[in-house]
């Protein structure tokens, strides 16, 4: 019997999971539980609308998408508790001549998996957080690993981005941003995404604790980054 | 020359006098619709057999020749030539500096005719320019290069006046993507030849920002034209590849969803009435390029004959086709398959669709045309774009807009099962939403996929741009609202888009 990865759903062409036009395969469950996140369905573990797929069966559902694009991303969820597909669909997209992106929240010591390091061309990185009992507030979950990925990753230069989303209510936005993008200031290749935290999707007993931010805020945050040495700042 | 009917005569003097009255026509327009209202009354040429009967079915058009064509449909100058010799009949020596260059194709613009008028192809203006551009500071070459674009915008009315880029990268090319995402204006058209082994990727991002934000230039997949034409062509008016130093005498179009009408089932379709048709088409263009080449006089006097820039070698003619997808939708039925297994959407369809393209083409190949000397005595195949009073007919081999497959991939997969018949144009326009408007390698990715699958010639663009590409060619929104409104608008395409906007929803595309 193949293995089989639980697949919540396939994107043929994506303009905004990494470089150019990439196909993204979004895997269930999540060990964290984040109040703001904008999918929760993709938390559970187990899930109505999720499928199980072999590796076959998720390129089959890419098909001709693949002439189009120059990767694929795999996210989630958070796809790396689903290590071993990940490694067989990582192969598989080498072997079709694309490249191999992750998009993870980071809780995954990717230093002590060389087998999927090898594999992959590049993670982009959720830093939630950079202060650990805020971060295990917000996340359920300790930020330590993922700290110590950037420097993992930004090492091998296989940091593409990492990203924070943005409430003013949500954690002291200044000191994160700040700090991580002091973090990166060594990695000339790893951008700084800033996420406007948007309500859409989020769980209904989280939304009067969040607020969106002005673009004042996110402006003096993107200069805040760039001050601190990020080499480059997106803003979505 | 044939008499007229009195009715004929009054018809057209009453056309002549609400043109003379029109109060949203410019001067310019008037003067050049005048112009057309009078040689209407001509009746010079030798029709076939059966034209008649296909005119007034809408089945069979000339799209605004004229009945006494007095030049050729598209020119497609040597302007190669003019740096290297200048023009005698203009008095214009060769241009030694950028200002010398500028102004040197600005009055020579203005002497290159065709169906509206207006010069369709203004040179390939990156590789033509550069080495001006390259003495002078980039500050300087810019401003003259913008003062250059105001001027062609303001003066050559007409946006299917069309510039070339690439496939290199240059300096000129890069200031001109800058100017054009600055001005927003709707003239010239613009495409970029584009061949991945050639142009590097950030030159084709840089072309993608200024199509997302100008619909312009398109990308032409610059080695399908070579493999068909040579090196030596350029892209006029909407989209046609023809050869520099030539062009097309005429552009005749089959309305095939309009002739499906005329079949009782596919069978009769192929064995009856598309021969028929298509046979009456070749003799009408052919008619209309004697009349051209060996009445008109124009080949003897015009002075881009005499000089050089043009030769009879380096034209040919083009076979537009029009409605594909409604001529083999109503076939599907007539043939007892259902509403799903319809073109773009089932295979059986689509299979009946390269069989229609199959039989015009194979037509063509074996169809001597004494003059097309451009492309071995035969017309060039040509996905026409529909005019503005098109109704129920898909530009050349689309898909119907509102009938959009749901994946672009599938879209474009489907657009390169057709997009090698046209070898003098056809082309595809997918509006795509915000989130690819700052990743243009996202745009980059998905044409070079197209264009390794065999798509021909493709515009991104933004569906909130001011600037839109109608079907092929180009107007700015606030200008149609402006027309629609009922006050004058300076550029006669605006016209045609209104009308394309209103029967062809082509504001209506899906967004990807």
């Amino acid at each position: 019997m193949p293995n089989t990865a639980n697949v919540t759903k396939i994107i043929r062409f994506s303009a905004v999971d990494g470089p150019g036009n990439r196909a993204v395969i979004f895997l269930q469950g999540c060990n964290y539980n984040c109040s703001f996140c904008h999918n929760p369905e993709t938390i559970a573990q187990r899930s109505e609308t999720s499928r199980w797929m072999t590796c076959d069966e998720i390129f089959t559902e890419i098909g001709s998408g693949i002439k189009f694009v120059r990767g694929i991303t795999v996210s989630g969820g958070e796809c790396t508790l689903q290590r071993d597909m990940l490694i067989e669909i990582f192969t598989q997209a080498r072997q079709l001549g694309l490249t191999t992106y992750i998009d993870s929240n980071g809780s995954y010591d990717f230093s002590k998996d060389q087998e999927l390091l090898d594999l992959t061309d590049s993670v982009m990185l959720d830093v939630k957080c950079t202060d650990d009992s805020e971060h295990r507030r917000i996340a359920a979950f300790t930020n330590a690993i993922v700290l110590k990925n950037i420097d993992t990753l930004g090492s091998l230069d296989k940091l593409y981005e990492i990203r924070t989303v943005i409430s003013p209510t949500l954690m002291d936005c200044e000191q994160t941003v700040g700090e991580a993008a002091r973090r990166i200031s060594i990695y000339p290749n790893t951008r700084y995404k800033l996420i406007k935290y948007r309500p859409n999707g989020v769980r209904m007993q989280y939304i009067r604790d969040l607020k969106t931010p002005t673009p004042a805020l996110m402006s003096s945050l993107e200069t805040l980054a760039l001050e601190n040495g990020a080499a480059s700042v997106i803003i979505t | 020359m044939k008499p007229l009917d009195s009715k004929t005569v009054e018809n057209t003097r009453e056309r002549i006098l609400d043109t003379i009255t029109s109060v949203t026509l410019t001067h310019e327009q008037k003067v050049s619709n005048l112009s057309g209202l009078a040689v209407s009354l001509m009746d010079v040429l030798d029709l076939p057999e059966h034209y008649l009967y296909y005119k007034d079915k809408g089945i069979i058009c000339d799209l605004n020749e004229g009945n006494a064509p007095l030049r050729p449909r598209y020119i497609v100058p040597d302007y190669d030539l003019l740096f290297e010799k200048g023009c005698a009949f203009l008095k214009l020596s060769p241009p030694t500096d950028l200002q010398e260059a500028l102004n040197t194709l600005l009055i020579f613009y203005k002497h290159v005719p065709s169906v509206t008028n207006f010069p369709v192809y203004i040179g390939n203006l990156d590789t033509l320019l550069e080495p001006f551009v390259l003495k002078e500071s980039y500050e300087s070459a810019k401003k003259q290069l913008r003062l250059f674009l105001i001027h062609l915008d303001r003066t050559i009315t007409d946006a299917f006046c069309h510039a070339n880029l690439g496939p290199q990268a240059s300096v000129t090319g890069q200031i001109i993507l800058e100017l054009e995402r600055e001005l927003q204006d709707a003239v010239p058209n613009m495409s970029i030849k584009y061949d991945p082994a050639v142009t590097p990727d950030d030159y084709a991002e840089e072309a993608i920002k200024t199509m997302l934000a100008v619909s312009k230039p398109a990308f032409a997949n610059h080695p399908m034209f070579v493999s068909e034409l040579g090196e030596r062509y350029g892209i006029a008016s909407c989209y046609n590849g023809l050869l520099i130093g030539g062009g097309a005498y005429t552009l005749v179009r089959v309305l095939l969803g309009r002739l499906a009408q005329t079949a009782t089932d596919s069978k009769d379709f192929f064995e009856r009435v598309l021969p028929d048709c298509i046979e009456t088409m070749a003799s009408l263009m052919d008619e209309r390029i004697k009349f051209i080449v060996e009445d008109s006089n124009f080949f003897e006097t015009n002075f881009l004959a005499q000089e050089g820039f043009i030769r009879k070698d380096n034209f040919s003619a083009m076979f537009g086709i029009v409605g594909l997808a409604e001529c083999v939708n109503d076939l599907m039925l007539k043939d007892g398959y259902t509403h799903a297994d319809r073109y773009g959407h089932s295979e059986i369809a689509d299979n009946l669709g390269i069989k229609i393209m199959d039989t015009i083409d194979a037509f063509n190949s074996t169809h001597h045309s004494e003059y097309c000397y451009g492309s071995g005595q035969h017309h060039l195949l040509h996905g026409q774009v529909g005019i503005e009073t098109d109704s129920g007919q898909s530009p050349t081999v689309r898909i119907p807009i509102h009938d959009e497959p749901a994946e672009l991939s599938d879209h474009l997969l489907h657009a390169a099962k057709f997009h090698h018949y046209f070898p003098s144009g056809t082309g595809d326009i997918f509006p795509v939403e915000s989130t690819a408007l700052k990743n243009p390698s996202f745009i980059l990715d998905i044409i070079k996929g197209a264009f390794a699958s065999g798509c021909r010639y493709l515009t991104f663009e933004d569906s909130n741009a001011d600037v839109i590409r109608v079907t092929g060619y180009l107007a700015k929104r606030s200008e149609l609202e402006k027309l629609d409104g009922g006050d004058a608008v300076l550029q006669n395409t605006t016209y045609f888009g209104l009308g394309a906007a209103k029967e062809s929803k082509i504001l209506e595309r899906k967004p990807r």
